[in-house]
């Protein structure tokens, strides 16, 4: 019922509309926190960072960490593995962005912008060391090993193969496997986040 | 209720008229339960009962299931075992409801391509057909998180899979997934929540089921030739309908206790052919089951979801116009809702006047090709992501999407349908009148 072309209606309609803001606040402000508690809780948000020691993987060989919830995948990469990552043309490569949480944002996605830098002091080859989150980017399956049509890896859940370099070639996932915030701190340890 | 004339309710003795006139509860029960329905209905007809009694079949052992059930990721599992091994009765408890969800997922499949044939939802019910569709997004939701609850291996990824489907939402994809969650991974607050909701949702499928009956109360049953029950007087309609008790519930329940048998046959003797083995493995986060498959009643919109890859020219089509925020991820998720919501709008996709797939000749080639393409989504839902399944999969999926969006709006223009029977009185004599020695039938039996 409106008002408007009476005096005193137009303070009813001002009562009507600031009634129903209050209403909307009100209602919006209980529902927040119901809402909110189902985010991430203060023991989970806290930052966890882990210390790997990686003096036991060999050449060819990976370890996988559970870390934040999510497996991590550390791989010693062979010289062929590393070859074969860096001959690839980057035009051919689905995501052209390195996903390295190490690097800027945009970085391209060639074999040294995904592999994490070898340390001095160590015996391994430039190149070697490859860490990425091991969560397929489609749906967030975990990719196996050594599979695929590009010898990296490969997601069992929707057939996305990964090449050498964690880098997507072919399936449904949309981008290559993130790159997690890490870095030696020795030559045979790993610091994740 | 409004609608089909019929006698409503009359208290008779001094306690009945006490009660009606403070709460008119027994008149609607009354009127619930001798509600005119049409003489004709089929077999095609019961799987609304079906649906009734496996609700109640699933809330009920859900919660004697819940009196033994932890819900912690390092106790989950083993007290689903604790239920099979020690409770009493507790493995048959648990198969019961975990087979009862398949149960309810055959009746709804019955359910809903019953009402595309016979045209169940056009107008006017097409409410009745959109809270239908909602309660079976409720239900593909209530099961879904009542298969996280084991914590096996396929609990663990297969959440893993449905919650990556809400991150790939543009822009606050992550957000919500990790809302979703609780956490930036599956764990702990996504099996305590999920818990929560999966106790909770049947009742709003039990409260959906009373709006739903009650909406089909208002308009009227459908019936096999989609011709309405005459309302012009109590007289015509009593001739074309029968009331719901007793002739319609003895033949529902007959027809459930021939389901219930093979039901039980299955619990008893083969409980596990529909689960996967490896949900008997404990959750682990670090290896994913080498080929993951959703229980069988997600297969087909499993299937659309896995059809729409990068290479698909819609997909790069849609990409490039979208200037990249509906990739593939994206594209495919969507394609998943889209099959649902395009059979919910088929009430307005569908053009014909006429109902029933029985009097339309052309309609009826199409449906039973939409039958075939479920059963080859669902088929397809469970191979590996690779030639040619990705093809045959891909076609299905546009099969599907035809059907409702070219298919129904062109048939109502090009088809001619065949001639309508006058009645359903006229229909049914037309049928039963030699067998059964004439039309009369006594509307009011012994009582």
């Amino acid at each position: 019922m409106s008002h408007a072309d009476e005096h005193q209606g137009t303070r009813r309609d001002f009562l009507y509309y600031a009634t129903a803001g209050a209403g909307v606040v009100v209602t919006g402000a209980a529902v927040w926190p119901l809402v909110n508690q189902m985010n991430p809780s203060a023991d989970v948000q806290a930052l966890a960072s882990i210390r790997v020691d990686v003096s036991g993987i060999t050449e060819g060989s990976q370890l996988t960490v559970l870390w934040q919830g999510k497996p991590v995948f550390i791989r010693y990469r062979t010289q062929s593995e590393i070859d074969a990552a860096r001959a690839v043309d980057l035009a051919d490569l689905p995501d052209q962005s390195a996903e390295n949480a190490n690097l800027a944002v945009g970085s391209e996605a060639t074999d040294q912008n995904r592999a994490l830098p070898t340390p001095e002091g160590s015996d391994a080859p430039d190149g070697a060391w490859l860490v990425q989150m091991g969560v397929c980017t489609h749906l967030g399956c975990v990719p196996l090993g050594e599979q695929g049509d590009f010898g990296g890896w490969f997601c069992p859940c929707h057939g996305s193969h990964y090449d050498t370099a964690g880098r997507i070639r072919r399936g449904p996932a949309p981008t290559n496997l993130p790159v997690p915030v890490a870095a030696f701190v020795d030559p045979t340890t790993i610091e994740l986040g | 209720m409004a609608g089909i004339p019929h006698d409503h309710y009359e208290p008779s003795s001094n306690g009945e008229k006490w009660l009606h006139k403070r709460l008119p509860i027994l008149g609607i029960a009354y009127d619930t339960l001798m509600i005119p329905t049409p003489k004709n209905l089929n077999w095609m007809w019961i799987w609304g009962i079906v649906l009734t009694f496996t609700l109640v079949l699933q809330i009920v052992t859900g919660i004697v299931l819940v009196m033994h059930y932890v819900p912690h990721v390092d106790m989950a599992f083993e007290s689903v075992e604790h239920i099979m091994r020690n409770v009493n009765g507790g493995h048959m408890i648990r198969y019961f409801h975990s087979n009862g969800a398949s149960l309810f997922f055959i009746a709804v499949y019955l359910h809903i391509f019953r009402s595309l044939y016979y045209g169940n939802y056009k107008a006017p019910r097409e409410v009745t057909w959109i809270i239908g569709m909602l309660m079976y997004l409720l239900m593909m939701g209530t099961a879904f998180m009542g298969y996280v609850l084991p914590w096996g291996q396929m609990s663990f990824h297969g959440t893993a899979v449905i919650t990556g489907l809400f991150g790939a939402v543009p822009f606050v994809g992550e957000a919500l997934q990790t809302w979703l969650l609780g956490a930036s991974a599956v764990g702990q607050p996504a099996l305590n929540r999920f818990f929560s909701l999966h106790y909770l949702m049947p009742f709003i499928l039990l409260g959906l089921t009373i709006v739903h009956i009650w909406a089909f109360h208002t308009t009227g049953n459908n019936n096999p030739t989609g011709v309405e029950v005459r309302r012009t007087s109590k007289e015509d309609a009593a001739k074309d309908t029968l009331p719901f008790w007793p002739y319609f519930v003895i033949k529902d329940l007959f027809a459930l206790a021939i389901i219930l048998a093979v039901f039980m046959a299955i619990v008893g003797f083969m409980p596990n052919y529909l689960g996967h083995p490896d949900n008997y493995i404990p959750a682990n986060p670090l290896a994913t089951p080498s080929h993951i498959v959703p229980e069988w009643y997600f297969l087909p919109f499993y299937a659309i979801l896995r059809a729409f890859t990068a290479d698909v020219w819609v997909v790069q089509i849609v990409n490039f116009l979208t200037f990249g925020i509906i990739d593939a991820k994206f594209f495919g998720v969507l394609a998943m809702f889209g099959a649902i919501a395009v059979m919910a709008l088929a009430p307005w996709l569908d053009t014909s006047t006429v109902r029933s797939g029985r009097y339309r000749p052309m309609f009826k080639w199409w449906f039973a090709l939409l039958v075939v393409d479920f059963i080859v989504l669902m088929w397809v839902g469970a191979q590996a992501a690779e030639f040619p399944y990705d093809w045959i999969s891909l076609i299905a999926s546009t099969y599907w999407f035809a059907y409702f969006l070219v298919i129904l709006p062109l048939l109502g223009v090009l088809e001619k349908p065949l001639p309508l029977p006058e009645t359903i009185e006229a229909d049914y004599a037309a049928h039963y009148a030699s067998k059964t020695g004439g039309t009369k039938t006594i509307v009011n039996p012994a009582e």
